[in-house]
């Protein structure tokens, strides 16, 4: 087991900063106030402001950029079918925004500045006003530079008009997030200067001796080989570690932990957002089965779990029902097994469960690269046995094919591509082909390649059933997008009438990020046509997750049955694979689209005009 | 040269931006200290190798020093100044002029290199020059990290240099000139600071070793630090 990172145990303590009584004034329009708690505020109207506090997360005192003076933000209970009026004022020295995530309004109410409007200047107040349609669970945060790292989010709750089709008793938000000290532009700026400052996972001397003891020096070296000839890592999960990040729970630290109490024999709904900037969490309550029974705010048909993933701005709601006289941990690990949040579910405040364990570092595998696993017998890379794995994951995973690197490096010593269908998958098109046997035209986009991308990924495959790196064959059962289906029937939903295909692309050793090698600065914005039902295929390039976004339109996620297409906001796309879904193009104007990590989401962008 | 000023001027523009997407191509600058260390030989001398870059992804300004200051002899040194233009995923293409200095004597170079990343994560840096007196030269070097631990690594170098033309005032003869092979072992207490220990086989070549004989090991210890 690995030791703890020093930053995954929190030596402050939030209440230092609660006993800073007087806000200190730095100049005319810039205060420091103090932290408060967050809490919820209920209603039509709402006054936001985003100011300064002081806070200690990590043990040393640091400013926070907060939505009145909380961290969290507060949260924001609307109705749905209200129109909601919400002032922000910014208290800032710089420009700010607040962006309602997943909430469908009108374009000039989005909060994207450049986009939607101008941004709120420092003193000014401005009004947000838009009718609320919809219901479940979402968040709000700055759309400017990199505030939202600094502590500007919050959650929204919104209350269904029809009762909900799930009961419970009682209702917690849970908001998980990355909290740094240092800035965030200094944070960018090491991360353009080595792009690996970040990690502390990388591959040792010894892990290729180990393999070698393991598997004979011929195999461990022709498995490097590839590796390195394309100059890519296998220890390559998250930008940005607990070397810098301490994670929270609703601005907890895993110190002063996060409670949630409930009666004896209550069901407890748990709303999980995750409103980090650059981290994704694996999420289980160890003793616990969780029902899922909404996605990105979206009823989804109930599906028992014992874990899921939840990408950078993703929203999962998980009803749970805990023993009598129990207290349970809300455990949150990064994936790149770096640190955690956590928080206590429990009948008695004063009783909480002994933390669990994190799991092992997750190393990516030739799947993740997009290579042929019949290459790779016996190849043991995650720590997982292959002989083990289920035959659903293998056929998925053994239909992986080739990555090829940048630099005009072709892949010599790889397999060809299988030409077998990848039968797991088939079984998903076929039942689309039956109900809609067309072929949707493909709307060639602009391209580039170069210096912006550093692979290409030659054949990839949908791995809708595939839980991720680090999760797989866990023994649990982990959340993949192939269970989530819409608990409102889609089946009369039109089939799409075009598709366009985004090639999520970067460069890792430069740190540059683009999508099809184009970065936003360079791009012609997409035109989607108003009325149009889009078909939009990632293609992931790169060997990241990028959790990705578009504003003012449901994402249709293509799990498989077309019956039951659940309505997302913000789609993972794993590495070295392929994803689709589809969009009705129902909302004129110009909208952000974007790769939700935030270093990488300066580039990683496209402004979306309806038309 | 024009593009030179060019990219200099360019450099000196701040990009700042709020916006939402877009200004992810920031003006950035670093001070890299790769090698400030002591040899342990007859000389003595202090060594140092250091670059400093400005710029944004694509273009970029780099100085580059290395030298040696023995320590009852005045420095040696070779200095650069270049225009780097990102060329492919993992090269730049290099441009501009060098100047090289010794007790006797100095010499002015114009410089067309790559620098880049070659396969198995080899840091290299390969530079044509062409001197004044009609001269070319070239220098090439490559380096590797191995990672004992995190924050253990050891560092092999190669470097070789060749040379058209004798120059006897600069210590140079025609042909292959000088090879240097190097391990350094660093422990980076943090990113940006590592203090090293290491040992060198230094050794001129052919005409260059008849104008001035080199053929020494010896240990090093020193400190890479960057900001």
């Amino acid at each position: 087991m690995q030791t703890i990172n020093r930053r995954t145990f929190v030596k402050g303590v939030i209440a230092t900063s609660l006993l800073v009584n007087t806000p200190i004034t730095i100049s005319a329009n810039t205060k420091i106030s103090t932290r408060i708690k967050t809490t919820e505020i209920k209603g039509n109207t709402f006054n936001l402001s985003i100011e300064k506090v002081s806070v200690n997360i990590t043990g040393n005192p640091s400013i926070a950029k907060t939505v009145n003076g909380m961290l969290s933000g507060p949260t924001l209970r609307w109705k749905e079918g209200d129109t909601v009026t919400i002032n922000v004022t910014n208290n800032l020295n710089e420009d700010t925004s607040i962006h309602w995530h997943g909430i469908i309004l009108p374009p000039a109410m989005d909060g994207v500045p450049g986009i939607s409007f101008d941004g709120i200047k420092p003193g000014e107040t401005f009004t947000y006003t838009f009718p609320v349609v919809q219901s479940g669970t979402y968040w709000y945060h700055s759309h400017s530079g990199f505030q939202e790292q600094q502590g500007v989010y919050g959650a929204i709750v919104i209350d269904p008009k029809v009762k909900d089709p799930y009961e419970y008793d009682r209702e917690y938000v849970i908001s998980l997030s990355d909290w740094s000290d240092e800035k965030p532009s200094s944070v960018y700026r090491k991360l353009k200067l080595s792009a690996s400052y970040y990690n502390f996972k990388q591959r040792t001397v010894g892990d290729f001796f180990d393999e070698v003891k393991e598997k004979g020096f011929f195999e461990a070296f022709s498995e490097r080989k590839m590796w390195n000839e394309m100059k890519m890592t296998d220890r390559d999960i998250s930008d940005v570690s607990g070397y810098t990040y301490t994670y929270l729970m609703n601005g907890e630290n895993p110190a002063t932990i996060f409670k949630a109490l409930f009666k004896n024999g209550e069901k407890i709904r748990l709303r999980f957002i995750n409103s980090a900037a650059m981290t994704f969490f694996d999420v289980r309550i160890p003793g616990l089965k969780m029902t899922v029974v909404a996605a990105d705010g979206n009823n989804v048909q109930a599906v028992s779990i014992d874990e899921f993933r939840i990408g950078v701005a993703e929203t999962y709601d998980v009803i749970v029902e805990p023993e009598e006289n129990k207290s349970y941990a809300i455990f949150a690990q990064s994936i790149d097994r770096s640190g955690y949040a956590l928080g206590a579910l429990t009948f008695d405040e004063k009783i909480i469960a002994q933390t669990p364990q994190m799991d092992a570092f997750p190393i990516l595998t030739h799947a993740d690269m997009g290579m042929n696993m019949s290459g790779m017998a016996g190849m043991n890379h995650s720590g997982n046995d292959m002989k083990a794995m289920n035959s659903e994951e293998a056929k998925t995973m053994g239909k992986q094919s080739a990555m090829k690197c940048g630099g005009g490096m072709d892949m010599s010593s790889m397999k060809k591509p299988e030409t077998t269908m990848d039968h797991s998958m088939m079984g998903h098109d076929m039942k689309a082909m039956n109900n809609q046997n067309k072929v949707i035209p493909i709307t060639k986009l602009e391209e580039d390649s170069g210096v912006q991308t550093d692979a290409v990924a030659m054949d990839p495959q949908y791995r809708l059933n595939d839980p991720g790196v680090g999760l797989r064959n866990n023994g649990r059962k982990v959340l993949t997008y192939a269970d989530l289906k819409s608990l409102r029937p889609t089946t009369h939903d039109r089939y799409p009438d075009r598709e366009i295909i985004l090639k999520l692309t970067g460069n890792m050793e430069r740190y540059m990020w683009s999508i099809n090698g184009i970065a936003y600065k360079d791009a012609k914005p997409l035109e989607f046509k108003y009325g149009e039902r889009l078909r939009i295929t990632y293609i992931n390039d790169t060997m990241m997750n990028h959790p990705m976004h578009l504003h003012g339109m449901w994402s249709d996620l293509e799990t498989g049955d077309d019956n039951y297409l659940p309505k997302k906001h913000t789609i993972i796309s794993q590495p070295g694979s392929k994803i689709s879904f589809r969009v009705n193009v129902d909302a004129k104007g110009s909208w952000a689209y974007h790769c939700h990590l935030l270093y990488h989401m300066t580039d990683m962008f496209r402004k979306v005009i309806v038309s | 040269m024009k593009k030179l000023l060019l990219a200099t001027s360019i450099t000196g523009l701040l990009a700042t931006s709020s916006l939402a997407g877009g200004g992810g191509d920031i003006f950035r600058s670093s001070l890299v200290v790769d090698q400030l260390e002591y040899q342990l030989s007859n000389e003595k001398a202090t060594i140092w190798n250091v670059y400093a870059y400005a710029g944004y992804d694509i273009n970029k300004v780099y100085i580059y020093s290395e030298g040696e200051k023995p320590k009852d002899e005045s420095a040696k040194s070779e200095n650069q100044l270049v225009y780097s233009r990102a060329i492919s995923p993992f090269w730049d293409l290099q441009t501009g002029i060098g100047y090289d200095k010794n007790i006797e004597s100095h010499q002015t170079w114009g410089l067309i290199g790559v620098q880049g990343l070659a396969p198995y994560f080899f840091e290299s840096r390969a530079t044509l020059l062409f001197g004044e007196d009609g001269n070319i030269g070239l220098r090439a070097e490559a380096e590797y990290d191995a990672l004992l631990t995190q924050k253990l690594i050891l560092s092999p170098s190669i470097a070789l240099s060749a040379y058209r033309k004798d120059n006897e005032k600069m210590g140079i003869g025609s042909g292959f000139s000088n090879i240097a092979l190097g391990t350094r072992l660093r422990y980076e207490f943090k990113r940006e600071v590592a203090p090293y220990i290491g040992v060198e086989w230094n050794k001129n070549l052919g005409n260059t070793n008849d104008i001035s004989p080199l053929d020494e090991i010896y240990g090093v210890i020193g400190i890479k630090f960057w900001f």
